[in-house]
């Protein structure tokens, strides 16, 4: 007898406690949980985080590959849909980071399509927000985090140091800000994680809730469902804003390993 | 040990407030196909997504910048067709005008030679009328002369015969004559 089937019944006494009342349970929705049987989450299990992740892949593949397969001189819908989304990050990466910065444009790249896909097939309802986990945001936070170090360093050597030393700021200043921007640089895989999963988090937490209200209210329950359609609509903003939010700051703290002089 | 799994399931879920995200038996797992999907990922994008784009982008500017030089040479072929005919068209007044000119400045010679042959014609018979006239006043004059003369020598004759001298009255009448 596994864990999860104790988990299981647990749940399913839950819901029937809670059966005729309003029952709400807004983090359901993010649990991990095997797809093909077994309870216990190992290393390699296939879980709906990693099924929507695959659905993803196809997602993209789908736009960026066969969406391009006809290389028409004129494109197509799906393909110019394909040439913007490139475009966009193109100018994104050339505006912040400049020329030099384009050979890291297919890094940036991946990284905004990876979280703009996620996010927008997550709000597919009944599915699975796979960039709602702070597991997933993390290492890519970390990712980042890692390559700005690294990069600096190898770039500028012991130089790189000098982002925490603001050379225009009075003297006796210097110290102390040198110490706000070691903290501000250590925060920021936290900010840059936690941003992107919180956001998608509460607009699926917010989504949940409502539709709890709908059967609820019966007859009524058209202004929560109204109201849903209208916080999808944001949530849809959302989405998109935050991949490109998580891309353009990408692109800020590579800045600061490439050009370390601000 | 599912009992002990299950304890620690179970203290992990009240340590987090029973937040999925932070069940951390689930962190490997999610970690693993994150990072097996974000590497196909890169791949599928670097490799074959991302260059497609850039290759197509590049033909169409390409194409673009053909049809604008295309476009460019046609709209210099247009101009210099424009200047051939303008120019065309100015030769064509300016020898219109010539030939205008000419015409006009020969009907002008034919026009001055008339009318200096009428010029010349008319002062001749002007010249001609004159004589005439002269010599119809003349002989006028010298016909009221000859009536004076006669007149005179005749009063001359009647009054005092005595002293008729037919020189000295034709001398008196031609002094008077002026």
């Amino acid at each position: 007898m596994g864990r999860g089937a104790i988990e299981g019944k647990r749940r399913m006494a839950a819901s029937e406690a809670s059966e005729g009342g309003l029952s709400i349970h807004p983090m359901e929705q993010f649990e991990v949980m095997p797809l093909f049987g077994g309870d216990v989450v190992e290393l390699l299990t296939i879980t709906n985080s990693t099924m929507w992740m695959a659905l993803m892949l196809a997602a993209v593949s789908a736009l960026l590959i066969l969406g391009m397969r006809g290389r028409a001189l004129v494109p197509t819908r799906v393909q110019s849909v394909a040439e913007i989304l490139y475009g966009f990050v193109r100018q994104m990466v050339t505006d912040v980071l400049g020329e030099d910065g384009v050979k890291f444009f297919p890094y940036i790249f991946t990284l905004f399509i990876f979280i703009l896909f996620s996010n927008l097939l997550g709000l597919i309802p009944y599915s699975f927000a796979v960039t709602s986990h702070i597991a997933i945001t993390g290492v890519l936070a970390i990712l980042v985090f890692g390559t700005v170090i690294v990069l600096g360093f190898v770039r500028n050597g012991i130089g790189f140091l000098k982002i925490f030393w603001i050379g225009d700021a009075p003297l006796a200043l210097r110290p102390v800000l040198a110490m706000i921007e070691v903290i501000s640089f250590f925060v920021r895989p936290l900010s840059h994680s936690i941003r992107l999963a919180g956001n998608v988090m509460a607009g699926h937490a917010v989504l949940k809730v409502f539709a709890a209200f709908v059967p609820a209210l019966s007859v009524f329950g058209i202004l929560p469902l109204a109201l849903m359609v209208a916080i999808t609509g944001l949530e849809l903003l959302v989405a998109c804003v935050q991949a490109y939010i998580f891309a353009i700051l990408t692109c800020i703290y590579l800045k600061d390993a490439l050009q370390p002089a601000h | 040990m599912a009992t002990s799994s299950d304890a620690a399931e179970a203290a992990a879920e009240q340590a987090s407030g029973g937040l999925p995200q932070l069940d951390f038996t689930t962190f490997p797992s999610q970690i693993f196909w994150l990072a097996v999907t974000v590497f196909v990922l890169f791949q599928l994008m670097s490799k074959v997504a991302l260059p497609r784009i850039s290759s197509v982008l590049e033909e169409r500017a390409d194409a673009i910048a053909d049809d604008l030089d295309r476009a460019e040479e046609f709209r210099r072929q247009a101009a210099e067709a424009e200047a051939s005919y303008a120019r065309a068209l100015a030769e064509a007044r300016a020898k219109a005008q010539g030939i205008a000119a000419e015409a006009r400045a020969v009907i002008q010679r034919e026009v001055d030679a008339a009318m200096a042959r009428a010029d010349a014609e008319i002062g001749a018979r002007a010249a001609e009328s004159e004589r005439r006239i002269r010599e119809i006043r003349d002989s006028a004059l010298a016909a009221v002369a000859e009536v004076a003369n006669d007149t005179a020598g005749a009063i001359v004759e009647a009054v005092m015969p005595e002293v008729m001298d037919a020189a000295a009255v034709k001398a008196a009448v031609q002094a008077r004559l002026g």
